[in-house]
């Protein structure tokens, strides 16, 4: 009897895990198969013409990249400086223990209530309006605790030997963080970097209110201009376009897109971090 | 040991030279602004939204069963759509926890270690696919069919965007449980296996529980992450502003009230800071389930210490 | 390794403030309601193609959020699909925005089902009855023994208001009546026509641009809309479509507008299903 019991378990287990995966795998499978054919080199590089039915997706695709790199250039330096805070200079403090309930904290507020801080405090309060730049800081803030917990990993990571080995040398603490710490932490940091970028590549809620265009014909030009984004194009395609049912085949292949950019992203960094746990 | 006292005197001399210093009150700087952040958005969704209640009382903006918010005076009342996120939630975590549980139990404990190392990575690359995809789905593919096989009033509802926030859950709540069961450590399977107990009977009696405050917390994360889901309420869950009655019927969640209607209304007016309120309601309870994983944690970590 | 990722950041940085520093031309940013959006989106990219100098973005957040960007100043060209409400020109003076009002098209609110739907016709009475949640069968109204799904908009897109204001509060002095809170509400123009195409039982309402073959329009009154209807002011649910500005509109707004109202843009509107108003 109690083998039968075993017996069972491990079947629905591995039932349960095969259904699953032959379900998103069925997703998956639809999207690409869906989106397939409207993909081409035209489809990446032109922008969307006629009212969005046709042409291609070039400037959402561009406008995400550009997003990607404004929120990670504001992200970085603060997750890898409260990171490097948290492991080579934080004591046992009131404030310690303040930073780290704020960044637990932070990294459970829902997207869309970023998108309102966003508005509240970048568009209006800032009055840098509708524009690159709020949507960015809006998306730094919501990637800079996973920035924050990726980086202390990487710099908790390094041997305390390595720190004590150059201290003998005679270095001082900030050389030893320079010349030591920082080198040997940078792969596991960038793999964080590289995880940010997934997330921040599909958000969509944080950026409806704080930047995001319906349309623009041009790629966004500066900090100021309003950013099409591809997330947000799907969105747009799917719900708020002038004839939704002729333009499936664009939203399938802006979702496959979408998609492929993400997951293209996201499995550098989690194949970069399962490398790097093995090594260890 | 000798080394050991020598990194706790590093750690809290920053020894002496400029250099260090500047670093020092660099990283500290830095660090701040997380604080600030967090602080801003605190103050900003109060000082948002406290001046609804000149329009309106505490008690009926939480209470009241109206939402019409564009009608002079406006109604109000966000019971309806509070009660459609708690549905939700609910729904989703009741079809998604035990999945990702399954999920955990599984990659940890069943699979062969070749399949684990394939699994693993894969189900956190899922972990990122972007909400709308779901939500896009929900909508095109899932909401015609369910209306045709169930023969709905409408196949956008709280069931439609309740199973795919489920399945949204598991790859985030799967890969954390997973960690918390490996975490578990080999002797007390071995001691388990010793006593003559099948694996079901192990991983019930013996990793499970002693895995608990780490799945819990996992699990917690996921309900969050449902509670504050926007794209797929917005696009799949229908919309109407009523308490759900059943498990078709279309629910206006918090999340996506705020992203539909944001937009549509002018700064400054009492509905513009009723949507601002129901941020801080989403706010407050994500920080209240922050709260309660945090809780537990501590818990986990001190009842870990007296056993070992 | 330090050095590498120096230069990553670096590069992030300099590519960030390129970005920034690039060409500040004339800019007209466009936002607000998504009925204007169909014609407005066309004849932005036109004016974008034969004024490469202009710099020009089109969002469709919404009436009240494009007239909220006129307030403060974000936006240049507020679409509507309603009148600007007091209490937004209040907020505008109060700011130093005075907006001004240029009409651009004709607009006709057409009631849609799906198209196997028998339903041909409906009165004012039917669809107040059907919105407020008193009719919740289609054979009451003439059709199949089946419910009715109410699909809406959002409570303040224009396209809701003048519903509301044409068929839910008609002969209703004290304008207490309500939209059942059982209709499902649809964020955009688009997103209920395909509400309304992928369900049978369901009833909406949708600007006569946006109606295309995947769905039935019923007519009101017994009269059908359609241009000539909405002209001669037979048909009962016919609006103008706005843009505002700030002040009379100058330089390379005035530009965008006239383009609107020309020959040529006026072609647009009608190509897209709207009704043109020069």
């Amino acid at each position: 009897m109690r083998k039968f019991f075993d017996k069972a378990a491990t079947l629905v287990f591995w039932g349960t895990a095969l259904a699953l995966g032959a379900l998103l795998a069925g997703v998956l499978g639809f999207v690409a198969n869906r989106g397939w054919s409207a993909i081409s080199w035209e489809f990446i590089f032109e922008p969307p013409r006629d009212g969005m039915t046709a042409g291609g997706i070039w400037t959402p695709f561009v406008g995400t990249l550009e997003l990607i790199v404004v929120s990670m250039a504001a992200t970085v330096p603060v997750g890898v400086g409260t990171g490097l805070y948290f492991s080579e200079y934080a004591t046992d403090s009131f404030f310690t223990h303040v930073l780290r309930q704020s960044i637990r904290a932070l990294a459970g507020v829902p997207s869309v209530v970023f998108g309102l801080f966003g508005l509240s405090l970048f568009v209006i309060f800032l009055g840098f309006g509708s524009s690159m730049l709020s949507a960015s800081l809006t998306l730094a803030c919501l990637s800079l605790p996973l920035m924050v917990t990726a980086s202390e990993q990487a710099f908790r990571a390094v041997p305390q030997d390595y720190r004590d080995a150059s201290y003998a040398l005679g270095a001082t603490k900030w050389q030893t963080i320079r010349k030591v710490v920082l080198p040997s932490a940078a792969s596991t940091i960038i793999t964080g970097v590289i995880l940010s970028i997934g997330r921040v590549a599909g958000e969509t809620a944080p950026i409806i209110f704080t930047g995001a265009a319906f349309y623009t014909p041009d790629v966004a030009q500066s900090l100021f201009d309003e950013v099409m984004a591809l997330p947000y194009h799907v969105y747009v395609l799917s719900t708020a376009g002038t004839n939704i049912e002729a333009t499936r085949p664009l939203q399938y292949g802006a979702i496959l897109v979408l998609v492929g950019l993400v997951l293209g992203i996201s499995s550098i960094g989690v194949w970069m971090r399962t490398r790097l746990t093995r090594e260890k | 040991m000798g080394l050991r006292m020598g990194k706790s005197e590093t750690t809290s001399h920053h020894f002496g030279g400029w250099g260090d210093k500047a670093a020092a009150r660099t990283a500290f700087s830095v660090s701040t602004i997380c604080i600030l952040i967090m602080g801003f958005i605190l103050y900003f969704l109060v000082k948002e939204s406290l001046p609804v209640l000149k329009a309106t009382t505490l008690s009926e903006l939480l209470f009241g069963m109206d939402w019409y918010p564009q009608e002079t005076p406006p109604a109000l009342g966000m019971f309806p759509l509070i009660a459609s996120s708690l549905a939700v939630t609910f729904l989703s975590s009741a079809i998604g926890l035990p999945v990702s549980i399954v999920i955990a139990v599984f990659t940890a404990e069943i699979a062969p270690r070749r399949l684990r190392s394939l699994v693993k990575p894969l189900l956190e690359l899922l972990g990122f696919l972007p909400s709308i995809v779901f939500g896009f789905l929900g909508m095109v593919v899932v909401a015609p069919w369910l209306q045709a096989r169930f023969n709905l009033l409408t196949g956008l509802n709280m069931a439609n965007a309740s199973a795919l926030l489920g399945m949204m859950m598991v790859p985030i709540v799967g890969s954390l449980a997973d960690e918390a069961l490996c975490a578990v450590p080999r002797e007390l399977r071995d001691a388990s296996y010793a006593l003559g107990a099948t694996r079901w009977e192990t991983i019930r009696r013996v990793v499970l529980p002693s895995a608990l405050p780490g799945v819990l917390s996992a699990s917690l994360l996921g309900v969050m992450r449902a509670t504050g889901e926007t794209m797929v309420m917005l696009m799949a869950a229908g919309g109407a502003a009523v308490i759900p009655q059943s498990l078709f019927d279309p629910v206006r969640p918090l999340t996506s009230t705020i992203a539909a209607e944001m937009g549509e209304t002018p700064v400054g007016s009492e509905h513009y800071h009723a949507l601002f309120f129901a941020g801080l309601i989403l706010l407050l309870i994500t920080l209240a389930i922050n709260l309660l994983s945090a809780k537990i944690e501590a818990k986990g970590l001190k009842t870990k210490g007296g056993n070992l | 390794m330090l050095k590498k990722m120096g230069k990553i950041l670096v590069a992030t940085m300099i590519l960030g403030l390129g970005i920034a520093g690039a060409a500040c031309a004339a800019e007209i940013v466009v936002n607000g309601s998504t009925t204007v959006l169909p014609f407005a989106q066309i004849a932005v990219e036109r004016f974008a193609a034969a004024h490469p100098d202009v710099k020009i973005s089109i969002s469709g957040g919404g009436t009240g959020n494009g007239i909220k960007g006129l307030i403060d100043k974000t936006t240049h060209i507020a679409n509507a699909s309603r009148e600007i409400k007091s209490s937004e020109i209040e907020q505008a003076k109060a700011n130093g925005v005075t907006p001004f009002e240029t009409a651009v098209a004709l607009d006709c609110i057409v009631p849609l089902v799906h198209p196997s739907n028998p339903v041909k016709n409906l009165t004012f009475a039917q669809l107040k009855k059907i919105y407020t949640g008193e009719i919740s069968n289609w054979k009451d109204v003439g059709g199949e023994n089946a419910p009715i799904a109410v699909v809406g908009r959002d409570s303040s897109s224009g396209t809701y208001g003048t519903w509301q204001e044409l068929v839910v509060e008609k002969g209703d002095k004290e304008k207490k009546s309500r939209v059942t809170p059982k209709a499902q509400v649809t964020a955009s123009s688009g997103a209920m026509l395909t509400t309304v195409a992928n369900n049978k039982y369901a009833i909406g309402y949708d600007g006569i641009g946006y109606v295309d073959k995947t769905v039935k329009a019923v007519s009101v009154e017994g009269v059908e809309a359609s241009i000539a209807t909405a002209k001669n002011n037979t048909y009962p649910m016919s609006r103008k479509l706005y843009m505002y500005t700030n002040g009379k509109p100058a330089g390379e707004v005035k530009a965008f507008i006239d383009y609107v109202l020309s020959a040529d843009g006026q072609k647009i509107v009608t190509d897209t299903g709207f009704i043109n108003i020069k």
